[in-house]
């Protein structure tokens, strides 16, 4: 099977390392980073690829974009997995439409265009009979998108509400753990690579807002923006809320929950019992599902990292070749 | 509530009827044969929810049944939900803000611990708020997201409801 990978950051690497690590059966025809591409309908050579990233040089010729990989490549599966945009939710948006519309099965891990056009993007899929499969747009190696759409199919689900991102946890973690300020766990995190130089997407409840959106508007039909999501971040929280919160066996963590009955999404800090199996530590991501058959489930896994995140988009790929590539 | 009724078949469907026909709803029914009980009388103890107000009417249905009640146990707040609350709450007059629970009459603040870490920085406080049920305690509360709103108080509400 044949796929072209759009963005070579840590997410489209670790796409790559898993491929030829695993020796899968998946030759990758197109490859573009932020300023080159490849094209190469016999195979590219990937560990090369990989080897000039790390040395710091473009992956390939500084004359071929993203978007002539999308029209020229000869692929199966369009891989998107550039950078998010929330605004706009370009380029990456036209890049998945370019695919669909050439009739070409699209995996991606970017929230964006999932998040702003997936009713779109969905009627093209299967105007062109193919398939759009974003499983890594929410929380990272959780299989939560397959598991509500295909292990409980037939359920209603009446609530969903979890963790849905780990720099956030880390830092109430710690700020529980060490008696930490807001600051100092937020610098911590930063030491440590778990949040960004300028952590609003995070810190301000964003991300899992976006995820609340993707879930709300492609699991349970809802119709939502993210100006839809009542959204309080955790910036104003007190290490002294935190040890009040621990004086009654409780914490607190992040949470976003969706109510598809009263049509509430919501990403709040909440007073969370410490047994609770949302509570989870560290970066991980926890998302109990609510359902009418098949009561309560909570799924526990890491929400995000390169490996982990690739393994959602592997199994996507996985997924389509074993039902709709042909010669499979 | 703690009964006394005559053991005999039916005695029991006989005195738990009048609760539903008063739209109460039976929590726990406990049954155990005690010593000080007479040998002919069953003694029942049963926990119940009543709306304001139904319970005159509940006693006089009992007593038509020959049913005699020993013992009553009233608790008026059933419900309890544990809050955070963080920003300027001297500043922003703490006790207005409990008052405008109080002030709902079916609803109460009854417990409130503050930390105020320095003069000028953030205070937090827990906050509990017990109520007489579910749809009171849900006016309480946005009672509370009113104020918070409008005195720029961070509001932390439990995951799940009292």
């Amino acid at each position: 099977m044949r796929i072209a990978i759009l963005g070579f950051g840590s997410v489209g690497r670790g796409i790559a390392r898993v491929i030829l690590g695993k020796g899968l059966d998946i030759t990758v025809t197109g490859l573009a980073d932020s300023r080159s591409g490849l094209i190469d309908a016999g195979g590219i050579d990937l560990l090369a690829a990989l080897s000039k990233k790390e040395r710091g040089e473009p992956c390939g010729d500084p004359g071929i974009s993203p978007m002539d990989v999308v029209e020229r490549a000869e692929y199966d599966i369009l891989v998107e997995v550039t950078p998010t945009d929330v605004e706009t939710a370009e380029p990456a948006l036209g890049h998945m439409r370019g695919a669909l519309r050439r009739g070409r099965h699209v995996v991606t891990s970017n929230k964006g265009p999932i998040a702003i056009a997936y009713p779109g993007l969905r009627a093209l899929a299967e105007a062109n009979g193919v398939l759009l499969r974003y499983e890594a747009t929410v929380c990272g190696a959780i299989p939560l998108i397959h598991a509500m759409q295909e292990g409980l199919a037939g359920n209603a689900i009446t609530r969903i509400c979890g963790v849905f991102n780990g720099t956030c946890n880390y830092i109430l973690t710690r700020m529980a753990a060490e008696g930490l300020t807001y600051e100092q766990a937020l610098a911590e995190a930063r030491d440590l690579g778990y949040a960004e130089a300028d952590p609003t997407y995070d810190v301000e409840g964003i991300d899992a807002a976006i995820k609340l959106v993707i879930l709300a508007n492609t699991i349970l039909d809802m119709d939502t923006t993210l100006d839809d999501v009542e959204r309080t971040g955790i910036t104003l929280l007190s290490s002294e809320a935190l040890q009040l919160a621990e004086d009654q066996d409780c914490t607190i963590r992040l949470i976003g929950e969706i109510l598809p009955e009263a049509g509430v999404l919501r990403v709040s800090p909440r007073i969370v019992a410490k047994d609770h199996p949302l509570v989870v530590e560290g970066t991980l991501n926890a998302v109990t599902v609510e359902t009418d058959l098949a009561g309560d489930l909570t799924f526990i896994g890491k929400g995000a990292g390169s490996t982990e995140t690739a393994s959602a988009v592997i199994g996507d790929i996985l997924y389509i070749q074993s039902r709709h590539v042909q010669g499979y | 509530m703690k009964l006394e009724m005559r053991d005999q078949p039916g005695q029991l469907v006989a005195a738990l009827k009048p609760i539903s026909a008063v739209g109460g709803n039976i929590i726990a029914v406990i049954h155990q044969r005690e010593a000080t009980t007479p040998a002919e009388a069953l003694a029942v103890q049963i926990v119940l929810e009543l709306p304001e107000g139904r319970l005159e009417r509940l006693l006089e249905l009992l007593r038509e049944q020959g049913v005699n009640v020993v013992r009553i146990g009233e608790e008026r707040l059933l419900y309890e939900c544990t809050l955070i609350m963080i920003g300027h709450l001297m500043h922003t007059d703490l006790s207005d803000t409990v008052d405008q629970i109080d002030r709902t009459g079916s609803a109460e603040v009854t417990e409130l611990s503050v930390v105020m870490p320095a003069i000028d920085s953030p205070s937090s406080a827990r906050i509990t708020i017990r109520s007489t049920n579910r749809a009171e305690m849900k006016r309480a509360m946005r009672i509370l997201r009113a104020v918070a709103d409008q005195k720029g108080l961070l509001i932390i509400e439990p995951l799940e409801d009292a």
